[in-house]
């Protein structure tokens, strides 16, 4: 039921020109999928999404459409050649689910290699109950370390970007910053 | 048969649906900060796609329950993959968006066709 | 925005909460869902309201640019100290079980150095990041 909204929400998203539109619909797509998460038992990621997705990321959406300006053009040339790419990597992708494992079935591959362990043994190694945040910060640290680390690289990123003077480049011919 | 593989895999092809509604939005829109949206449908449809590994029928969050033993834990190992990954999409997205500002300070315009538009002039000239 | 009774009362006495339930979400991310990420993100988008609401000036005046830049790097050298402390005792890099006599502690530790890095960071990059776009518009006008 979910997934049908979401899929929705999504053909809205493709359809609709004006921005201001997009954002708020990209919000709503962001909190449907944190309850899709919730419905399938990823507590940790629901609350993450619901708080990055439909949070933060709107409010940056917003303030990059106060600069650029909230109105989308309509695209220049003919979708038939997207459309086409689209349809074939779908088809592919959907013949490449055929082998895949039914959904939520307990026999399931994924959860047969490190994920038992994790649940059965984290309790007498780490201590805490939420296996989540004892496999992210203990068992998996390094990743979570390098993770930061490319947050933080995203910050000096924008930094670099955004920080500096305003209008260092010469504007060709006359065009302005319209903004 | 059939209705057994369409229950067991419906997760999987809306998740392909809205992978390639993302995907068309990046390819076929010449607005960038509409692009950096499809990005961001493509990306959420990637999360769901490992959430849905992770499911187990009848499973239940992968907090331990004190004393019990017994009990159908989810998968919580893609759960931890996306998390960070979720937070690594912000990042991303917010570069992205900086971008698009920079681009619109020096151009005037977001529109991919304006901006080639205006390369192809000012290569003319020079 | 800024003369909207309501919707400055309201800010007001969100604001408070929504930091509190930040602090919460971090420290009892151990047993219930929640965790450095989650806390950083929430942290900021309180920022966000009181700047949207209060304006960027006077957020700016309590929390300083300088201050979470300063944040976003802090963090990563606080989950880096972690490794090293844990390397100058003897033990693995981010190898916890140095951190106190009893492993299952000494992970505890770890676990909160390591997601207090988390936290900082992200709340840092955050706040940083909703800065510059804000500020940005404000400077062109």
């Amino acid at each position: 039921m979910l997934l049908t909204l979401l899929a929705a929400a999504g053909l809205a998203l493709l359809r609709v020109r004006n921005l201001f539109a997009v954002v708020m619909l990209a919000g709503i797509y962001s909190l449907l999928s944190a309850g899709l998460f919730t419905v399938m038992d990823a507590v940790d990621v629901a609350f993450t999404e619901a708080a990055v997705g439909a949070g933060i990321s709107t409010v940056l959406f917003l303030g990059a459409l106060a600069l650029c300006g909230h109105h989308e053009s309509k695209p220049g040339h003919t979708p038939l050649l997207p459309l086409f790419v689209v349809l074939v990597t779908g088809g592919l992708l959907v013949w490449g689910t055929m082998d895949m494992p039914g959904f939520g079935d307990p026999a399931n591959p994924v959860h047969h290699h490190v994920a038992d362990h994790y649940i059965e043994e984290s309790y007498h190694e780490i201590g805490i109950p939420n296996v989540v945040t004892s496999v992210l910060a203990s068992y998996r640290g390094y990743d979570t370390m390098g993770e930061t680390t490319v947050v933080f690289a995203a910050a000096v990123g924008v930094m670099i970007l955004l920080a500096g003077r305003l209008g260092r480049r010469p504007q060709p011919e006359g065009k302005g910053d319209g903004g | 048969m059939s209705l057994d593989l369409l229950v067991s895999h419906y997760n999987y092809w809306v998740v392909i649906f809205l992978m390639m509604v993302g995907f068309y939005i990046l390819i076929s829109r010449g607005n960038l900060v509409k692009k950096v949206v499809g990005l961001n449908v493509f990306q959420t449809s990637v999360f769901m796609l490992y959430i849905s590994m992770g499911k187990v029928s009848g499973g239940t969050p992968p907090i331990l329950v004190y004393g019990e033993t017994d009990v159908l834990y989810s998968n919580p190992l893609p759960h931890v993959l996306i998390l960070t990954a979720i937070v690594v999409g912000i990042a991303t997205t917010s570069v992205g968006l900086a971008l698009a500002v920079r681009i619109k300070e020096a151009y005037g315009t977001i529109e991919e066709d304006e901006i080639n538009a205006i390369e192809a002039r000012t290569e003319a000239t020079e | 925005m800024r003369e909207e009774v309501i919707v400055r009362v309201g800010a007001k006495v969100l604001a408070p909460f929504i930091i509190t339930f930040g602090l919460y979400v971090h420290f009892h991310g151990d047993y219930s869902p929640g965790g450095g990420f989650q806390a950083g993100v929430i942290l900021a988008a309180a920022i966000a309201l009181l700047a949207l609401v209060y304006g960027l000036d006077a957020v700016q005046k309590v929390v300083t640019p300088r201050f979470v830049r300063a944040c976003a790097a802090l963090g990563v050298i606080i989950f880096a100290g972690v490794g090293v402390v844990t390397m100058v005792l003897g033990h693995n890099y981010l190898g916890y079980n140095a951190l106190a006599h009893d492993p299952e502690h000494g992970q505890h530790y770890g676990i909160l150095g390591v997601e207090l890095g988390v936290l900082v960071t992200v709340f840092g990059v955050m706040v940083t990041v909703f800065y510059l776009f804000a500020g940005r518009r404000r400077r062109k006008q």
